[in-house]
């Protein structure tokens, strides 16, 4: 074979290779999104989302479970939301000491890396025993929102960095002060990109499980919780309860189906609004 | 308006920003503060368990039985079912990972990228707990049928899953550092007369290496610290498994499945944050390697 | 030309170093009140950096320094004790690109006074008027005020931003090529603006248009490479250069 050729079979092998690589990722995903469809959405009526599980949960409904995931997503986010955005607007508006920053951005990427488990163990000495929360959907939405909380800094980041220079400079040389700048400018001309991009930590606290597991998350409550001090069922939590721990594992299988399908489309759906927004925000601004 | 250059109230609106300022400051620590605050929860619960058995022991200790009489807490066995994993979930995720990197920064066109960006970010965002019962009623029996396996929750199994997970860190990131190549770069080669996997693989990929191995151990990190996968499909046998075949336990799944049942600070407790420490010790290090890789890269990129 | 000449700042020995690199050399010059001064020369020659010296736009690049001083009623805006949002009070400045918050016209233009303290709607409304009058662009945008600032033609959103300078009254306005992102026409307006403008205000414009200066200014000053090289009456500089150096920038010889 000469030399020619034997260039044209590489590229040939090669670009296969990679084609076939996304093709494998592609399908893996979209498989397992027909998968879930197909067999969770025969079991989704609008009993099984506002009704209780009955029967030692073979039969009835997830509606406290799906209550339990939108109080711990919404505790998360009222948690991370208010410290991320601040930490954003240190980082990219005041700080200029680069060994300062240096030294948060570490915390930063080493929260981001701690195992979503350590993060439970951490809620659990901290939240569940130290201050006495006990295990409820304070000490949960607490641990997940310290989970997220570099999902959020990352967003605000992005969305701080985007607002135009010119926009700071005029404020600036009108006789703003820093902080009316900041508040009254580039916060307003950031809020869209903060928001959507903060919509992806939504969606990353309400799949998690494990970080729940020993904080906030029951087997099953007979009543839909009322106050924050109060233990609460979770989708995610509930997935892996039946199809592990479960004395029915066989029986509540359509019921696994159902919830699997539920979470993935909360979470897809959110995730998606998130990404759409954002392309959007991203071609506005040009 | 006043308007003397010594504004009498500057000294208060001064403080003022300082203040304003100083607050922004100090939430920006809380990061930093939690993870030390990570750190000394975990070693108080963890480390009286070495009032009992040596550092020694523990780590490499093969017998965990923490509630017999007496317990054993030996946690070498759950070390290498997660590295076991770990390799075996890299040596699939990376090449995944990579090549679909490459393919969106320097083969697909525009709608293909629009289509296939998407879809790994979504991949990213599915719920672990989903990808572990996908491997449960999924791969699972697939494997036991495919193999003739007493059992389709092991290594294997655990591994692919994992690696589901670790392809979309791998894959964002080193698409950045592909990115980040200069244009000029792969000009300079086609203008040789390089053809295009010539150029990925001469040109663009070794100018992205340490991006894309900041990406590589992200995604090892990601895979290594992943619990409900590994809880769910490697089985979950407290034991060094001999073939890929074979049921194991990794560092997280031994921690999530145990912690409900362990007596609040009895050994068991205090054995199951100890290996936490452990677990966190060992992400903590990968981390540190691509914070490490990534600077590097940073300084380059700028000259 | 040369009667009752009051000066309103002058800047004395003034150096600036972005991190180790220097880009001001010892400038020392006088900005005579209500006239108007334009600052010339090459790009990179420094006009640009010594006008952000002026309301210490500069303090907020990291990394830069400033030594000597800029004299302003009477005191050295650089002293530890100056307050520097009242030194940006009282000399407004104008950017090279219009740059428009992303608001109303109205709210746009009432943000200085807002955060001047004003909240009254009735004044509010009267010196919002009164500036967009004042930067000649009232009678376009009278009747709507209430749309989005980004939806005018970029000559018109420079001379909002104008009009946003003016409206918290300041006594000197820098202008940093206040024209050079516009067109012919638009460029006009500006030019017309800037010299009725004088009256009323002390102005300090850099440009790399040489007609621009002898058509706006009454002085100019040439810098070349961070120095101030020559500086004298705008006709006189033109036909007249006495050095070497400005004389072949302004006959086009380089630069």
């Amino acid at each position: 074979m000469n030399l020619q050729r034997r260039r044209k079979w590489t590229q040939f092998l090669g670009l296969l290779c990679i084609r076939l690589s996304v093709t494998v990722i592609a399908a893996a995903m979209i498989f397992m999104v027909i998968f879930l469809f197909i067999n969770g959405i025969g079991v989704i009526s609008w009993d099984f989302l506002t009704q209780q599980p009955t029967d030692a949960m073979t039969r009835g409904g997830i509606y406290p479970a799906i209550i339990g995931t939108l109080y711990l997503t919404l505790g998360s986010i009222i948690v991370s939301f208010p410290l991320g955005v601040a930490s954003a607007i240190y980082l990219n508006e005041y700080a200029r000491n680069g060994r300062m920053i240096r030294v948060i951005r570490f915390g930063i990427n080493s929260l981001a890396g701690v195992p979503s488990v350590v993060f439970g163990l951490f809620g659990l000495a901290v939240f569940v025993v130290y201050l006495g929360f006990g295990s409820s959907i304070l000490s949960g939405s607490l641990t997940l929102g310290l989970l997220i909380l570099p999902v959020v800094i990352g967003a605000s980041e992005e969305a701080l960095k985007s607002v135009p220079m010119a926009y700071r400079e005029a404020s600036l040389a009108l006789g703003a002060t820093k902080w009316q700048t900041i508040r009254k400018v580039v916060l307003p001309a950031a809020l869209p990109g903060i928001l959507t991009g903060s919509i992806l930590g939504v969606g990353r606290a309400a799949g998690e499980t494990a970080p729940i597991m020993f904080t906030a998350a029951a087997f099953y409550t007979k009543v839909i919780p009322d106050s924050l001090l109060d233990e609460c069922m979770a989708l995610p939590y509930h997935i892996y309860v039946l199809a592990t721990a479960g004395t029915h594992i066989n029986e509540t299988r359509p019921i696994q189906y159902g919830t699997a399908l539920v979470l993935i489309g909360l979470v897809l759906g959110i995730n998606l609004i998130a990404i759409v927004l954002r392309a959007r925000i991203r071609r506005r601004q040009g | 308006m006043d308007q003397s250059l010594r504004n009498k109230n500057r000294i208060s609106r001064r403080l003022r920003e300082k203040i304003i300022q100083s607050i922004f400051f100090t939430l920006s620590l809380v990061s930093i503060l939690i993870v030390g605050l990570i750190f000394f929860f975990l070693f108080n619960e963890g480390v009286p368990i070495f009032q009992h058995i040596s550092i020694r022991d523990f780590l490499f200790g093969t017998l965990w039985y923490p509630t017999a009489d007496p317990p054993d807490f030996g946690i070498w066995p759950m070390i290498i079912g997660s590295i076991f994993v770990t390799s075996l979930a890299s040596f699939i995720a990376i090449p995944l990972g990579v090549f679909s990197a490459v393919y969106v920064s320097e083969i697909a066109g525009h709608r293909a990228k629009e289509i296939i960006k998407p879809v790994i970010e979504l991949l990213a965002s599915i719920p672990s707990v989903v990808i572990g019962f996908f491997g449960m009623v999924v791969v699972s029996p697939f494997l036991q049928k495919t193999f003739d396996l007493p059992l389709g929750l092991n290594v294997l199994n655990a591994s692919m899953m994992l690696a589901l997970m670790a392809v979309p860190t791998i894959s964002s990131i080193s698409e950045d550092a592909l990115n980040a190549v200069p244009r000029s770069l792969r000009e300079a080669s086609y203008a040789l007369g390089a053809n295009r996997w010539e150029t990925i693989t001469r040109v663009v990929l070794p100018a992205g290496l340490s991006g894309i191995s900041t990406a590589i151990i992200l995604g090892m990190a990601r895979a290594m610290g992943e619990t409900m996968v590994v809880l769910m499909v490697a089985g979950g046998a407290a034991a060094i498994p001999g073939s890929i075949f074979e049921s194991c336990r990794p560092l997280p799944a031994s921690i999530a499945a145990e912690m409900a049942e362990a007596p609040y600070r009895g050994e068991h407790y205090h054995a199951l944050f100890a290996t936490g420490i452990v677990l966190l010790i060992l992400t903590f290090m990968f981390n540190a390697i691509a914070d490490h890789l990534s600077h590097k890269y940073r300084m380059t990129e700028s000259g | 030309m040369m009667h009752n000449r009051k000066t309103a700042i002058s800047a004395k020995n003034l150096n600036f170093f972005y991190g180790k690199s220097q880009a001001l050399f010892d400038v020392t010059m006088d900005f005579a009140a209500h006239e108007v001064t334009a600052l010339i020369g090459p790009s990179g020659c420094g006009k640009s950096t010594f006008l952000r010296t002026i309301n210490r736009m500069n303090d907020i690049i990291p990394g830069t320094r400033v030594e000597g001083e800029i004299l302003f009623d009477n005191q050295n805006i650089y002293d530890p004790g100056i307050d520097v949002v009242q030194v940006r009070r009282r000399i407004g400045m104008v950017f090279q690109r219009p740059n428009p918050f992303p608001k109303s016209i109205f709210n746009d233009v009432a943000y200085g006074l807002r955060i001047n303290g004003i909240t009254n709607r009735v004044e509010l409304r009267d010196r919002v008027e009164k500036s967009l009058k004042a930067a000649a662009i009232w009678s376009e945008v009278k009747d709507r005020l209430n749309e989005s600032a980004l939806s005018l033609s970029g000559g018109q959103q420079q001379r909002l931003c104008i009009a946003r300078a003016l409206a918290i009254e300041p006594e000197v306005i820098l202008m940093d090529e206040p024209a050079s992102a516009l067109d012919p026409i638009a460029t006009q307006k500006i030019e017309e603006l800037i010299v009725e403008l004088k009256a009323d205000y002390t102005i300090i414009i850099v440009t790399h248009n040489m007609q621009q200066a002898a058509r706006v200014s009454d002085v100019t000053a040439f810098f070349y490479l961070g120095k101030l090289i020559e500086l004298g009456q705008t006709d006189a500089l033109f036909t007249r250069p006495r050095l070497k150096q400005t004389e072949d920038y302004i006959t086009g010889r380089f630069g």
